[in-house]
């Protein structure tokens, strides 16, 4: 269904964030739409790029102020959404992975608990359907002894496999948007690929678009068909693949990154001040 | 400069018996830089931890400069190794002021009270001597890891252990941080142990690497096969390709 495809799942316009009183705005006018695609946002800590994430998600405290031209979902405006309607669509239609399993599950509830709970909640399931539907999308995350592992709690589970069970409990409902925020920092390089490709096949197979947040550009960009790259609250370049990068900034993180193919004995650092320079052009 | 032979390190017993470290043995040379690479849990961080000295548990034996050092260090042989941790948030006292912590090794050592290097100390990390009146909370991460090797230069050992120096860093900030460690490994003639779990980091430090597995060394890598992406097993075959996506 190409026309499907057209509309942009998401679509923000002139997003911005402040905290409080406080002058400098966490995020400031960025815009961007997504489809059906895997778009990354890139940037270093305190770029605002986490921010951006939470406020599609309505996940920001209080004090933070949130104003959009535009911010659609589906087409229908989030911003205009009370806590309730949020609620229903948090989970269902809009999901999070965030950064360490450990914080994001439960500890005291067995895993399959958790999953059963994204089972009942969403698909209307109840009881041992549930639990069986939980035991299928273990399965699915390629989780080798589900029946075992149903029975674990979080803490008995390593990294990967936790960062798994995530994965299945958010896409049990087939969210239309995932948004991952440093799905793998927490994790080992070689679970870290497996973890990549299992998110990117139940993204495509459920036809959901995935903004992945990471502040790994290599990675994103393996990985993604767009790259937004944030620099103080900016987003200062779109992307397609790294070797179109104009901004000093997107070029100054590639050239900090160390690369064993191209070794150089001193690496670069970023020249902030004509980053600023370029910004303020 | 670095002789180990035969280390061992076992935690627990009966049932909980862990044997993290299986009977390694490995040699750095004065000035070189020694990368260590593997998985959580593969042991790389508790075997430098004891030669550290951190560690109370290996059997074994470890030389630095020729001489034997057992379990317990005096003030001599703690000299010639010092340590600098992954996460700078953690390594720092949160009540102490950046000078207390910095002049804290020379008074340990009870050769002064330290102050008059901390000014020193500072400016060669690229840090205003003015911070010496901060608390860690008023420094950014990547300014907390250069007092923390600030603080472990601060004796002049020959050699300096590197657990994880800049993996809690932004890729930016981490390569500030590793031209400060190449520029003072030349300046001083330093030799490093250099753990890491990131292989494009390690290829970048270091003139050759260990690939650790379970405790023990399953791979050897020169500069060369690091760049050529040559390897001469299967695990650090997996390692390279899951690291270059």
């Amino acid at each position: 269904m190409p026309d499907r495809d057209m509309q942009p799942v998401l679509s923000v316009r002139n997003l911005n964030v402040r905290f409080g009183r406080n002058a400098i705005a966490a995020v400031s006018e960025a815009s961007f739409d997504v489809g059906r695609e895997r778009i990354g946002i890139v940037g270093e800590s305190g770029s605002g790029k986490s921010t951006t994430g939470r406020a599609i998600m309505r996940l920001l405290p209080a004090k933070a102020s949130i104003t959009a031209e535009r911010l659609d979902f589906n087409g229908e405006p989030l911003l205009a959404k009370s806590e309730k309607e949020m609620g229903r669509l948090r989970g269902k239609d809009l999901a999070l992975i965030m950064q360490d399993p450990r914080y994001s599950l439960n500890p005291v509830l067995t895993i399959g608990k958790q999953i059963a709970e994204s089972a009942k909640l969403h698909l209307g399931l109840k009881g041992r359907d549930a639990l069986t539907h939980a035991r299928h999308m273990l399965e699915r995350v390629r989780i080798k002894d589900p029946e075992r592992v149903l029975k674990l709690y979080p803490h008995q589970i390593s990294g990967g496999m936790g960062q798994r069970v995530m994965i299945a409990m958010m896409l049990i409902a087939k969210p239309k948007l995932v948004i991952a925020d440093e799905p793998t920092s927490a994790l080992d390089v070689s679970v870290r690929k497996d973890v990549l490709m299992l998110l990117d096949e139940l993204v495509r197979e459920n036809n959901s678009g995935l903004i992945l947040i990471s502040h790994d550009i290599r990675m994103v960009a393996a990985f993604c068909e767009r790259i937004l790259v944030m620099y103080s609250g900016r987003i200062v370049e779109t992307l397609t693949s790294l070797d179109d990068a104009r901004h000093p900034y997107t070029r100054g993180l590639i050239a900090a990154m160390p690369d064993p193919r191209h070794p150089v004995s001193r690496l670069k650092v970023l020249d902030r001040a004509s980053i600023e320079a370029e910004i303020a052009r | 400069m670095i002789k180990v032979e035969n280390l061992d390190v076992v935690y627990g017993v009966n049932e909980t018996r862990n044997h993290v470290v299986r009977s390694v043995s490995f040699e750095v040379g004065h000035g070189e830089t020694l990368g260590i690479v593997g998985e959580s849990g593969c042991g790389k961080s508790t075997l430098l931890r004891s030669l550290a000295g951190l560690e109370g548990g290996w059997t074994g034996s470890v030389h630095f400069n020729g001489k034997p050092v057992g379990k317990a260090r005096n003030r001599e042989e703690l000299k010639l190794a010092q340590m600098v941790f992954q996460d700078p948030y953690g390594s720092l006292h949160p009540r102490h002021r950046i000078g207390t912590a910095l002049a804290e090794p020379i008074r340990a050592m009870g050769t002064g009270d330290g102050w008059s290097q901390v000014s020193k100390a500072l400016q060669q990390v690229g840090l205003p001597a003015h911070f010496a009146s901060r608390f860690p909370h008023e420094l950014s991460g990547g300014q907390r890891q250069r007092v923390a090797i600030a603080r472990a230069l601060i004796l002049s050992p020959p050699i300096l252990l590197l657990d994880e120096p800049t993996s809690a860093l932004d890729v930016s900030i981490q390569a500030e941080v590793l031209n400060l460690l190449a520029d003072q490994r030349e300046e001083r003639n330093l030799t490093y142990v250099l753990v890491s779990h990131d292989l494009s980091v390690i290829a970048h430090m270091c003139d050759r690497v260990l690939v650790m597995q379970n405790g023990i060394f399953v791979d050897e890598l020169t500069k060369a096969d690091l760049r050529a992406g040559t390897t001469h097993a299967d695990y650090s075959r997996e390692l390279f390709e899951a690291s270059f996506l």
